[in-house]
């Protein structure tokens, strides 16, 4: 093991440039599938940004859009199907989405990489992970086969798999669920990127392992002072990590704010409902609080808030127009016609 | 719930497992298979289910709690031990005796996208048991039982001649407890009933099952492996690891006062959706993945990831049984934990 090349090769000195303003911008972001039934709107005007340094937290259930906004930044959308008929990407204040599919390649992996939730399908099974983690360097930065494998045990002790040297030759199936996530972690560092996407990386994991990679993930986050974009439906992995949080519900965020203050006083009543809903360890609570009926169908989302036939404070205007995010505080909104009610009731 | 809770010491359980092991042999060879050894998914398991109690069952993937259920209901034969259902027991009937115990003990699964036969009506799968147990309603009965069910289980009855396809994970897991409900069994097991659902779905089957076991009096296996939600149903809770019951107890026993340093550690490493309190948590992370049930670590099998492990807990394996420093207090630690070096410890922060 060579501990001092390691360092020098993977904290290699960030751009200063990345304090301040934001490293990633989405700005009014749609995204539309075109299927035999209809036109899928699964996202619909997205707003968010997120620093370096910064863990953004993006909340939601099934079909809420919170993933397709993560493959849209990272350019890896069928198209056709999908269509993005409006918004901007900005990194570094350029917009990806007007970039030629040369220029967007150079950004995906070295400034933008992703965590998936499936490391096992994510994997190829036929290839040793040393092979796969040694891609990385082969194809983006010309190495020959015998540096690149000693780049991959560089990565592999990095994230902290046991005698990475031995194992550098196994397979994916030869690791458990967790060393597999960790792979995955340091497949997306293995290049330094900016920012780290990583979406439900934790949900196909048990806790005590969850526990292990929430904690490696921040870590490595610290070191290299990335941006973290954590797409999940965990209400609690999001509380230990987060910075901001953004809600997500049919396309839409819904609400946005730092993650103490979204937790003690929610403002929109799809996040108070959801807060209620979940069980809690350090409580036995008599009826769990439900949110009533179901999500959206996307290709008939309701008129008016999308949330309003499952909302208890819907009222006429609910039905009709469309809520804007409204301003809350600094750093916080809420797209509810009544969200001064919700905050205070 | 709360009421039903009385001390289980008094009353007659309606399912006693002792000693319940099952091996799934490993065989080498085409031809002439030669058994080289056998993961032992559940390596000598007990405990009892009284009558209206749900005992949540929680663990890892890997720790053989699925195997239970499927042990329990006789899916598997059990390599050994006994299931005794009202005192008789069941692990080894097979044919007509079989049938007739199983009318009482349903399952509802963890999938309700796989659990349903998406080529048969709703009406068809609620109403499949019927076929089996004729006795159970009269043939002409059957339809109308079927619309009961659905109403009862939240469902609009007029449903019965939709597929699975045009119902959600939420509406399709209602269907699969309306299937278990459908011979009026005093036993329901459950394996990871809400798993699959959304959170705000999840809060509502939860609900509908809380309000089913009051209804019609219904015993509840509940496994799990979001230990909020098992603490949430269960009267009683047993933790599993690697084929080994490591502790179980109240719910209050287990989440206020674990015992076992598996428990405290599973309990710690949750995350609370609250961050004033998350911040504030001690967190026990483990090292290490659990090891393989093929070739189990000898005596405690914890020992490979517990910071207390000793030569001790090499060598003999702990029972479960209550540690000796609370044995006969009155103190809420004193309940069944397999460990060498309990010991009380408040890991979940509960005011």
């Amino acid at each position: 093991m060579t501990t001092t090349e390691k360092t020098a090769a993977v904290s290699a000195p960030r751009t200063p440039e990345a304090a301040g303003s934001p490293l990633l911008q989405v700005r009014d972001l749609h995204v539309e599938f075109h299927t035999r039934d209809g036109v899928v709107k699964a996202v619909n005007g997205v707003n968010y940004s997120v620093s370096a340094g910064e863990t953004l937290a993006v909340l939601g259930e099934s079909g809420s859009g919170k993933s397709v906004t993560a493959q849209a930044i990272m350019g890896i959308l069928d198209m056709p199907p999908a269509k993005i008929p409006q918004g901007e990407i900005l990194f570094r204040g350029e917009d990806m989405l007007k970039m030629t599919v040369e220029q967007r390649r150079r950004v995906r992996g070295a400034k933008i990489a992703m965590i998936f939730q499936d490391a096992l399908s994510s994997l190829n099974p036929v290839l040793s992970v040393g092979y796969q983690l040694g891609e990385m360097f082969r194809v983006h930065q010309g190495l020959s086969k015998k540096d690149a494998k000693a780049k991959a045990i560089e990565l592999m002790d990095k994230v902290k798999i046991p005698a990475a040297k031995n194992r550098v030759g196994d397979y994916p199936h030869q690791f458990s669920g967790g060393m597999r996530q960790r792979i995955m972690i340091a497949m997306a560092l293995a290049l330094e990127p900016d920012l780290i996407i990583a979406d439900e990386p934790t949900t196909a994991l048990d806790v005590t392992v969850q526990a292990q990679v929430m904690d490696l993930l921040a870590e490595l986050q610290r070191e290299y002072h990335m941006g973290l974009i954590l797409i999940t439906h965990d209400l609690g992995v999001v509380a230990d990590v987060a910075d901001k949080i953004a809600v997500m519900y049919a396309g839409r965020i819904v609400e946005n704010a730092p993650v103490r203050e979204l937790y003690k006083n929610p403002a929109h009543p799809y996040t108070r409902g959801l807060l209620d809903s979940i069980p809690r360890l350090d409580q036995k609570g008599q009826e769990l609080y439900a949110i009533k009926g179901l999500p959206p169908n996307l290709l008939h989302v309701p008129s008016g808030c999308a949330f309003n036939p499952r909302c208890p404070m819907a009222q006429d205007v609910c039905r009709t127009d469309v809520p804007a995010l409204a301003k809350v505080a600094d750093g916080r909104g809420s797209a509810c016609h009544f969200w001064k009610e919700t905050l205070h009731g | 719930m709360a009421e039903s809770l009385t001390k289980s010491a008094d009353r007659e359980p309606i399912l006693q497992v002792r000693n319940l092991v099952k091996h799934f042999p490993l065989t080498q060879g085409v031809l002439f298979k030669k058994q080289v050894g056998a993961v032992k998914a559940v390596d000598g398991i007990s405990f009892d289910l009284y009558r209206g109690e749900t005992l949540g069952i929680v663990g890892e993937s890997g720790c053989g709690k699925s195997t239970v259920a499927k042990l329990l209901m006789n899916l598997e034969r059990a390599t050994a031990g006994e299931v005794f259902y009202k005192g008789e027991d069941i692990s080894k009937l097979s044919g007509r005796a079989l049938k007739t115990v199983r009318r009482n003990i349903q399952m509802v699964f963890q999938d309700p996208y796989t659990s349903l036969n998406p080529r048969m009506t709703v009406g068809d799968i609620i109403g499949e048991p019927f076929d089996i147990h004729p006795e159970a309603a009269p043939k002409g009965d059957r339809r109308r039982k079927v619309q009961e069910l659905l109403d009862v289980v939240g469902l609009n009855p007029e449903y019965v001649n939709r597929y699975p396809h045009q119902f959600s994970g939420g509406q399709r897991q209602r269907i699969g407890i309306a299937r278990g409900l459908a011979l009026n069994p005093e036993i329901i097991i459950c394996d990871e009933p809400v798993s699959a659902l959304d959170v705000s779905v999840q809060a509502q089957v939860i609900n509908l099952m809380e309000r089913l076991q009051d209804e019609f009096d219904l015993s509840y296996v509940f496994i799990a492996h979001d230990l909020s939600i098992v603490r949430h149903i269960s009267d009683r809770v047993g933790v599993m690891y690697l084929g080994r019951m490591a502790e179980i107890g109240t719910d209050q026993e287990i989440y206020e006062h674990p015992t076992h340093p598996y428990t405290q550690a599973l309990l710690s490493a949750v995350p609370v959706p609250d961050p004033e309190v998350s911040g504030a948590r001690e967190r026990i992370i483990l090292s290490g993945d659990v090891p393989s049930p093929a070739n189990p670590p000898s005596g405690c099998r914890f020992r490979t990831r517990c910071w207390k492990a000793q030569d001790k807990c090499a060598e003999e394996t702990p029972l479960l049984a209550v540690p000796a420093p609370f044995k006969d207090t009155d103190s809420p630690a004193a309940h069944d934990s397999a460990c060498h070096f309990a010991e009380e410890k408040d890991v979940v922060g509960a005011a």
